[in-house]
């Protein structure tokens, strides 16, 4: 091992892509959350007939031919989509890059539904013969799909994989692209999140068996965390990946720095299937206090992980005033509420969202939140309207998922 | 269906698995994938194109028969002909 200049050691993000129920790329994204634009809609699927959902309305014919549409999965046109925009972000030349050199990692909560689902349906037609089963199935369906889609496109040679961490995907695509740059496995990594969970009636069909899938007679206002008349989750597609590069290089090639990762932590509650546990999201964001070097008077924005489930928003507040006490000096929001919850892709299109604060000072807010349920009091919601601060240096993203999977990353404005 | 239609009903086919494709060109003697980018799994969704449509099935050793235009509309008339 060769011993680093401090600068290798330091992680930055120079490029941001991604799609939004409201917003296609990041301008329009913080355009949408600080005008309090929300980006849910009606939906008829499959079985369900009408569901309340966050649909992206990015051109996937901007950077695919129709045939690799047919062939693909939405995951990986969404994939795709976002690393190009990403690399074009970053005012990245992918022709004068070693292409070997760059790794894609995606975080996904789910990956494979869609297309199954889609098939099963197909064959019902013919009285379930098997012979009509597509011979596209196996490539759709495996999990690395929606990253391996991106390499095609791209003609990425370095690795691809996905992670398959629940909710917690995005943070966990881009603290896993961090760690392959820390361990010098490559020289660029695109890490983000990504779903198509809306094509799949299946995951609607859960959250209302688990009393979790979120209804209101106006689509816009269906997601509310925190608030005491919330009722569950809206599910919604999305994506978004970051260019991720050593300070070092960054600063060779002049790139503009959105922020750096300052720290991180990913831990397991060991308890519940689907409930969350306060204990282990503390332990989670001190953790990624401990990683940063900082105390909890250094966030200047919490971005919540509250799906709005009447269940899973009271831990995360507990949790945060536990850490943060009950007074605590960062600003508190929430993404979901705009964009419902984009599953893998959530953690990072939330990270993405809060990034322009370290330019404009000002946090978006939460929205729908009209009457906040007592059990999630915290002193500094920014509540329907964004709100300006003096300083913005340390952003803390929470993003939590199923069997209890738990990650807080934090993000720094960037200083020399 | 005649020999017309059927040609049509396979161009039509092809269209729909390679949609970016020029299709206005092809030549009925040359082999379809040296005139189109055509690879092994578009090939085999024209073979469920017609199972779907028509209930019509290609045993694999038959694949050569369906090589260029001509000899599919050859190889496809005993069976399309009634339909």
């Amino acid at each position: 091992m060769v011993a680093k200049e401090p600068n290798e050691t330091r992680i930055v993000i120079t490029g941001v892509g991604l799609t939004a129920p409201n917003g296609n790329n990041l301008a329009e994204f913080r355009k949408s959350l600080l005008e309090g634009k929300s980006g849910i809609q009606k939906l008829n699927i499959r079985y369900m007939g009408d569901v309340l959902a966050g649909i992206c309305h990015f051109d996937p014919l901007k950077y695919q031919k129709k045939k690799e549409l047919r062939r693909g999965t939405r995951a990986g046109s969404i994939a795709i989509y976002c690393a190009r925009e990403a690399i074009a972000d970053a005012k990245l030349d992918l022709a004068c890059l070693d292409k070997s050199k760059i790794g894609v990692y995606l975080g996904i909560t789910e990956h494979g539904t869609v297309e199954t689902e889609n098939e099963i349906y197909e064959i019902k037609q013919f009285n379930y013969d098997v012979k009509y089963w597509s011979h596209h199935h196996n490539p759709r369906v495996v999990a690395n799909n929606p990253a391996g889609e991106v390499t095609l496109n791209l003609g990425i040679t370095g690795p691809h994989y996905t992670l398959g961490a629940a909710c917690a995907g995005g943070n966990i695509g881009l603290i896993h692209g961090l760690q392959m740059l820390l361990l010098n496995e490559v020289d660029l990594a695109l890490g983000g999140g990504v779903s198509e969970c809306t094509g799949s009636f299946g995951i609607f069909a859960g959250f209302r068996s688990e009393g979790a899938l979120a209804s209101h007679p106006d689509p816009t206002k269906a997601c509310r965390p925190f608030d005491k008349d919330r009722n569950g989750v809206v599910v919604s597609e999305g994506g978004c990946i970051f260019v991720l590069e050593r300070l070092s290089d960054a600063l060779k090639r002049g790139a503009k720095i959105y922020g750096e990762i300052a720290g991180y932590a990913i831990n397991s509650d060991a308890a519940d299937f689907i409930f969350p546990n306060k204990e282990r999201q503390v332990q989670c964001m001190r953790l990624a206090l401990n990683k940063a070097g900082i105390s909890p008077e250094d966030i200047d924005i919490i971005n919540t992980h509250g799906t709005g489930t009447i269940e899973g928003d009271p831990v995360e507040c507990q949790a945060i005033r536990e850490v943060f006490g009950e007074h605590p000096h960062a600003y508190i929001n929430n993404t979901k509420s705009f964009i419902g919850h984009a599953m893998g892709a959530a953690g990072a299109l939330e990270l993405a969202g809060n990034l322009p604060s370290f330019e404009d000072n000002t946090v978006h807010p939460t929205i729908n939140l009209d009457h906040l349920d007592p059990e999630c009091r915290l002193s500094n919601f920014v509540i329907n309207e964004p709100k300006k601060i003096d300083k913005v240096d340390y952003i803390l993203n929470n993003s939590f998922g199923m069997l209890g999977i738990n990650s807080v990353v934090i993000a720094k404005r960037f200083k020399q | 269906m005649t020999k017309e239609q059927i040609r049509d009903t396979i161009l039509e086919i092809i269209a729909q698995i390679i949609p970016d494709e020029d299709l206005s060109n092809l030549k009925g003697d040359i082999p379809i994938r040296e005139q189109v980018e055509l690879d092994s799994m578009d090939f085999l969704d024209i073979i469920m194109e017609l199972r779907k449509r028509y209930g019509i099935e290609v045993p694999e050793d038959d694949y050569v028969h369906l090589a260029t235009l001509d000899s599919s509309v050859v190889y496809l008339e005993p069976r399309m002909r009634k339909l």
